[in-house]
């Protein structure tokens, strides 16, 4: 199964700290070599070229960043697992290295099963 | 906070079993005790954690919770005084019950892969015992995917264990000499396990994508275990290319859809452009193509064609005369028959496909029929074009494909 996270976050004013972004790395690599781990990236501020195009009552309208929500999504991840809990299990991992290593950072993954080819195939007879 | 379920504590054992059981077979020297000591350990886990939540270093908590049963273990049996000794030193060494494994990780992990495809054992053993030890998955997830009855995986584990045990094989890497057989053991298994699931030979369904993902999460490993043996990037793009096309080999009805009549628009790009990456770092390694880095070539020219007509035909020809030079193989040598019916006319792929009539190894493939009905019909010898496509339909025993044949006899009759 094929899942896809958003990391959304209201981050400290302050510079990450480096090992953080060790630690990052460190999971990163863990869970691509796991097998588990297909993509990720980090994501430009919405201020920095973030774009909203929208359509309401058949009118597109197209809005620059920033956009003003509290939390921010900064980064998506893809893994395939073989469960829902599996998914919950990495992104908690993701999490609590920045409980540990950023005070004050507060954030929530959103995780989100990608359709595959288990929904594409008959229904089961 | 939340409490983990029991499906919350499996998890975090798929993620960290392998490691554990190669740290622990490591330390004991066994395999199979290794694997009963981990269980002990997910047992206990299984326990405690729903109530106490997941500990911060579950590895850890893991193995110290499995070396303690070890230690427990060995103290009941005087006979393993020396061992006894031995894991009581590693004991302590790392007095925190952390312990710090990660130098020895990656070797670890490689010598568990090792043992899990070892020549001695049957073939199903080591793809039971490769998926149950590295894979993370239960003997009755196993059963599941190959569609057999749990009792019947649980032997072919608990076999592969006696075995390795009564053969005392050490929980060693290769010898350098050994390791292009050993390691073309390994890549087989995954691949074997992949074909399970690419084209099931048994039950309904015509794929079963979850063993597909499991082949594909067991290829990537070996990239990091082995980063410079380009057959295992070679292994690895071609299962990432050919899982892409999962999404358009399925028809509606669950009939099988093959590669010509795909909707390439469903192919899943992520994987094709991951085994893409996979194909460069063969190239990068010095471009010692094997042959699954050839298959994985071949793959990839069709998933760079956008429509099956656009495809670079004579570079799939000449791919295939690669493949056949490093593996001779009278299916391979079919393929490209096919290839060079497209590349250079079908009288050219007939002459290659005629040449295979006499072939053992092809008799009562329906596939041989087939191609040679194929290129005779577009020949324009409709007779002859139609008895090869009823041959085909006759010697296969996939009921959706005979129904392809048939049509085709029919329309080349028609």
């Amino acid at each position: 199964m094929r899942y896809l996270m958003l990391l959304r976050a209201d981050q400290p004013p302050t510079p990450p700290p480096p090992d953080l972004m060790e630690a990052i790395m460190t999971l990163g690599e863990e869970a691509s070599r796991a097998g588990a781990l297909l993509d990720t990236q980090g994501l430009a501020p919405s201020a920095a070229g973030g774009v909203r195009v929208d359509l309401t009552g058949g009118q597109l309208s197209v809005t620059d960043g920033p956009f003003t929500e509290a939390k921010e999504i900064i980064s998506y991840a893809v893994y395939e697992v073989r469960s829902k809990e599996e998914a919950v299990e990495w992104a908690s991992r993701f999490l609590a290295l920045h409980r540990d290593r950023w005070p004050g950072w507060e954030g929530d993954t959103e995780i989100r099963r990608v359709f595959g080819p288990e929904d594409f195939g008959p229904p089961p007879a | 906070m939340t409490q983990p379920t029991h499906a919350a504590v499996e998890a975090v054992w798929r993620i960290e079993s392998a490691r554990l059981v190669a740290g622990l077979a490591r330390l004991v020297g066994d395999v199979g005790t290794a694997e009963e000591l981990a269980q002990d350990a997910l047992v206990a886990a299984l326990e405690q954690w729903p109530a106490e939540g997941v500990p911060a270093n579950p590895g850890g908590w893991l193995m110290s919770t499995a070396k303690h049963r070890a230690v427990d273990q060995l103290r009941r049996r005087q006979n393993y005084q020396r061992k006894l000794e031995e894991v009581g030193r590693m004991l302590e060494q790392q007095p925190t019950g952390e312990p710090d494994l990660d130098d020895h990780v990656g070797d670890d992990l490689l010598r568990l892969v090792f043992i899990s495809c070892h020549p001695v054992l049957p073939t199903e053993g080591r793809v039971a015992l490769t998926l149950r030890l590295l894979g993370g998955l239960s003997t009755a997830e196993i059963a599941r995917a190959f569609l057999v009855p749990e009792p019947t995986v649980g032997q072919r584990i608990s076999r592969a264990k006696r075995t390795l045990r009564d053969r005392a094989v050490a929980f060693e890497l290769p010898p350098p000499g050994e390791l292009p057989a050993r390691l073309a053991s390994v890549l087989e298994v995954v691949y074997l396990i992949f074909n399970e699931g690419y084209a099931a030979t048994a039950g309904a369904d015509w794929t079963r994508p979850e063993l597909c993902a499991d082949a594909l999460r067991l290829a990537r490993l070996l990239q990091g275990l082995l980063p410079a043996q380009p057959e295992v990037h070679g292994l690895a793009a071609l299962l990432e290319i050919q899982a892409s096309r999962l999404p358009a080999r399925t028809g509606p009805d669950g009939e099988p859809v093959l590669l010509p009549d795909q909707d390439r628009r469903r192919w899943d790009r992520l994987l094709i452009r991951r085994g893409l990456a996979a194909l460069e770092r063969v190239q990068a390694l010095g471009g010692d193509f094997g042959p699954y880095a050839l298959q994985a070539a071949i793959a990839a020219t069709h998933a760079r064609a956008r429509a099956s007509d656009d495809t670079d035909w004579a570079r799939v020809a000449a791919l295939y005369r690669v493949l056949i030079e490093v593996s001779p193989s009278p299916v391979a040598e079919l393929n490209r028959a096919v290839a060079v019916g497209r590349a250079n006319g079908p009288e050219a792929g007939l002459a290659i496909a005629d040449a295979l009539r006499d072939e053992p190894a092809l008799r009562g493939y329906p596939h041989l029929p087939a191609v040679r009905g194929d290129l005779l019909a577009r020949l324009g010898r409709t007779a002859e074009a139609a008895a090869e496509f009823e041959r085909a339909a006759a010697l296969t025993g996939n009921a959706r494909e005979r129904a392809v044949f048939l049509a085709r006899a029919d329309a080349a009759a028609g």
